[in-house]
C-alpha cells in the first residue's frame, strides 16, 4: 500500500489527487471558519464564548486545546502537502513548454483557472500575515490575548486592514471558483451528468464564502459591530 | 485577398529559429489554409527560397498530420476544424497572421512548423491497444457491447492524435489525448483485461515524455478538432487512481 501510494505520487495525476484531497480539507475548513466568524454578530460574549469553546471542547475527557491542536496539525500538513505538490506541478508544467508562443489567444479559459498559481501564492502570503495578526498577535497594534472580539474590532476599524482582508477573500473565492469543480474532476468523480452540479457548487461556494468572509470586516468598518 | 504572414522558420531541430514575414497575394476564399501555404511555397520556390515545411497528409481532417498555431489558436479559430479543413473564407483581405509550430518540450521542432510527435506513439506503445487471440473472425455481436459504451468509445476513438490539445494547454499537458485513448478502450468489454495495466503504463509514459500536468483549464477540449470532451480526463483520473490503489 505504501509502495503503491509512493508510485502514485510520482505521477502527475497522483500529485493532483493530493492537491484535490488537501483542497477538500481546506475547503471544509474555510466554510467552518466563515460560519464561526459570523458569531461576531452575537456580540463580545457570544464570540469569546465560541473561541473558549474551541479551546475547551471535549474536556475533561481530553486536555484543553486537544481539538484545536488536531485541527491545526491537520491543516498544517494539508497546506504543506498542497503547496509542495503545487510547486512540483508548476515546475513540471513550466518545463513542458520552455519556449512560449509569440501570439497566444485563449478560447474559453477564465481568469480564475489561469490564475490558480498566483492566487495560491497570494493565499500563502495572506495566511502568514493572518496568523501573525490574529493568532500570534505580533502583527496586531493592540492585541489582547483573551479577547478575540476586541482584536477583531480594533483591527477592522482600520480601512487599510479591511482592504487587505477583502483582497485575500477575493483571492480565496477565485481559487475555489475553479478549484471546487476541479477537485471533482481530478478525483475522477465528475461525469457528463454531474458537470453542471459541480460547476454550480463551485460558483455558489465562491460567492458564499466571499460574502460570508467580507461581512464581518465591512460590518466593523461600517459601525454595525463595535 | 492579400495576406501578411509571420511564419516561424527554423532550418533544423538544433538550429535557431526566427519569424519571417511573407506577403501572399490573390488568395481565393475557396482555398484551404494549407492550399494557401502551397501557393506561398510555390512563390518561394520560384524565387529560389526554401519552402515552408508543414505536416499534412489526408487534407480531409481525418489523419491528424496537420496542425499549427494560427494567430494564437491551435488549428486556427474555427471550432472542430483541422488546419487542412480551415478555409480562407474565414479570413479577410489585409489580415496579418502569425504561424507557429506546436510548442512543447515533448514535441521537438523538426523544421519550421513540423514537430516530432513520436511522444504520442510511445504513449500508445505503452498500452494503447488490446491483446486479442488470433484465429477465425469472431461472430459479430459475440461480445455484447451496451449501446452507451459503444457511443462513448466511438466519441473517444475520434481522436486523431494531432497534438492540438498539448499545443493549446498552458502546461503542455497530454491528458486529453491520453484520456481519449484510455477511455476509448476502457469502456469496451475487450479492453477490460488490460485496463489497469494500460492506464498505469500510459500515464507513466506520458509523464516520462515531459508533458506537464493538467490543471483542468479546458483549452485542450476547446481547440480539439474532434471535440473530445474533458470527461475523458475525469475517466483517466478515475482509472489511474483505481488501478494504483487496488
Ligand atoms: C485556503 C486555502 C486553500 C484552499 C481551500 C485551496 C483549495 C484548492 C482546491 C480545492 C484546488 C483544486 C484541486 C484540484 O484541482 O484537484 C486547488 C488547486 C490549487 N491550489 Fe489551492 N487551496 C488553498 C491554498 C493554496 C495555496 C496556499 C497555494 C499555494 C501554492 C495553492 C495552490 C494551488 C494550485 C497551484 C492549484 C492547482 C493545482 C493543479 O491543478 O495543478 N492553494 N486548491
Ligand atoms: S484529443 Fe483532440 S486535440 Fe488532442 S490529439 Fe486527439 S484529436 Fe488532437
Ligand atoms: S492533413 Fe490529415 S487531418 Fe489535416
Amino acid at each position: 500500500m505504501a509502495a503503491a501510494a509512493i508510485a502514485l505520487y510520482r505521477s502527475s495525476i497522483g500529485k493532483k489527487a493530493v492537491m484535490a484531497i488537501t483542497g477538500i480539507i481546506g475547503y471544509g475548513f474555510v466554510i467552518m471558519h466563515m460560519v464561526g466568524n459570523l458569531k461576531m454578530f452575537e456580540g463580545r460574549d457570544g464570540f469569546n464564548h465560541y473561541a473558549e469553546f474551541l479551546r475547551t471542547v471535549g474536556e475533561p475527557a481530553v486536555p484543553e486545546r486537544t481539538l484545536l491542536w488536531i485541527i491545526r496539525i491537520v491543516l498544517l500538513v494539508a497546506v504543506t502537502a498542497h503547496v509542495t505538490a503545487a510547486i512540483q506541478l508548476t515546475r513540471q508544467g513550466v518545463a513542458g513548454r520552455p519556449t512560449g508562443y509569440r501570439v497566444k489567444r485563449r478560447v474559453q479559459a477564465n481568469f480564475a483557472s489561469l490564475t490558480l498559481r498566483w492566487g495560491g501564492l497570494a493565499l500563502v502570503l495572506f495566511l502568514i500575515y493572518h496568523l501573525a495578526h490574529f493568532t500570534f498577535g505580533v502583527a496586531h497594534h493592540d492585541f489582547v490575548r483573551a479577547d478575540p472580539y476586541h482584536n477583531v474590532v480594533s483591527a477592522f476599524s482600520n480601512p487599510a486592514i479591511v482592504g487587505v482582508y477583502l483582497i485575500a477573500v477575493a483571492a480565496l473565492a477565485m481559487h475555489l471558483f475553479h478549484g471546487v469543480w476541479s477537485m471533482f474532476q481530478t478525483l475522477g468523480l465528475n461525469r457528463p451528468s454531474t458537470d453542471r452540479l459541480w460547476r454550480g457548487l463551485a460558483v455558489i461556494s465562491a460567492l458564499g464564502l466571499f460574502a460570508g468572509f467580507a461581512t464581518v470586516p465591512l460590518s466593523v468598518l461600517g459601525g454595525l459591530i463595535r | 485577398m492579400n495576406l501578411t504572414l509571420q511564419v516561424w522558420r527554423q532550418p533544423a531541430s538544433a538550429a535557431n529559429g526566427r519569424f519571417v514575414t511573407y506577403q501572399v497575394r490573390d488568395v481565393s476564399p475557396d482555398m484551404s489554409f494549407l492550399e494557401m501555404l502551397d501557393v506561398l511555397n510555390q512563390q518561394l520556390i520560384l524565387a529560389g527560397d526554401e519552402p515552408i515545411a508543414f505536416d499534412h497528409d489526408c487534407r480531409e481532417g481525418i489523419c491528424g498530420s496537420c496542425g499549427m498555431v494560427i494567430d494564437g489558436i491551435a488549428h486556427g479559430g474555427q471550432r472542430a476544424t483541422t488546419a487542412c479543413q480551415l478555409h480562407m473564407r474565414h479570413f479577410k483581405d489585409g489580415d496579418q497572421l502569425t504561424l507557429e509550430p506546436w510548442r512543447a518540450s515533448a514535441f521537438p521542432i523538426v523544421k519550421d512548423l513540423v514537430v516530432d510527435r513520436g511522444a504520442f506513439d510511445r504513449i500508445i506503445q505503452a498500452g494503447g491497444y488490446v491483446s486479442v487471440s488470433t484465429g477465425g473472425v469472431p461472430d459479430a455481436n459475440a461480445i455484447p457491447v451496451p449501446k452507451e459504451s459503444a457511443d462513448r468509445a466511438m466519441d473517444a476513438a475520434a481522436c486523431i492524435g494531432c497534438g492540438a490539445c498539448v499545443a493549446a494547454c498552458p502546461n503542455a499537458s497530454a491528458m486529453l489525448f491520453t484520456g481519449a485513448k484510455v477511455a476509448h478502450l476502457g469502456v469496451l468489454p475487450q479492453g477490460q483485461v488490460e485496463r489497469s495495466r494500460r492506464v498505469l503504463a500510459m500515464v507513466a509514459q506520458m509523464d516520462e515524455e515531459g508533458f506537464g500536468g493538467c490543471t483542468n483549464i479546458g483549452e485542450c477540449a476547446a481547440v480539439c478538432p474532434k471535440e473530445i470532451k474533458l470527461d475523458v480526463i475525469a475517466q483517466l483520473n478515475r482509472d489511474l487512481l483505481r488501478a494504483s490503489l487496488r
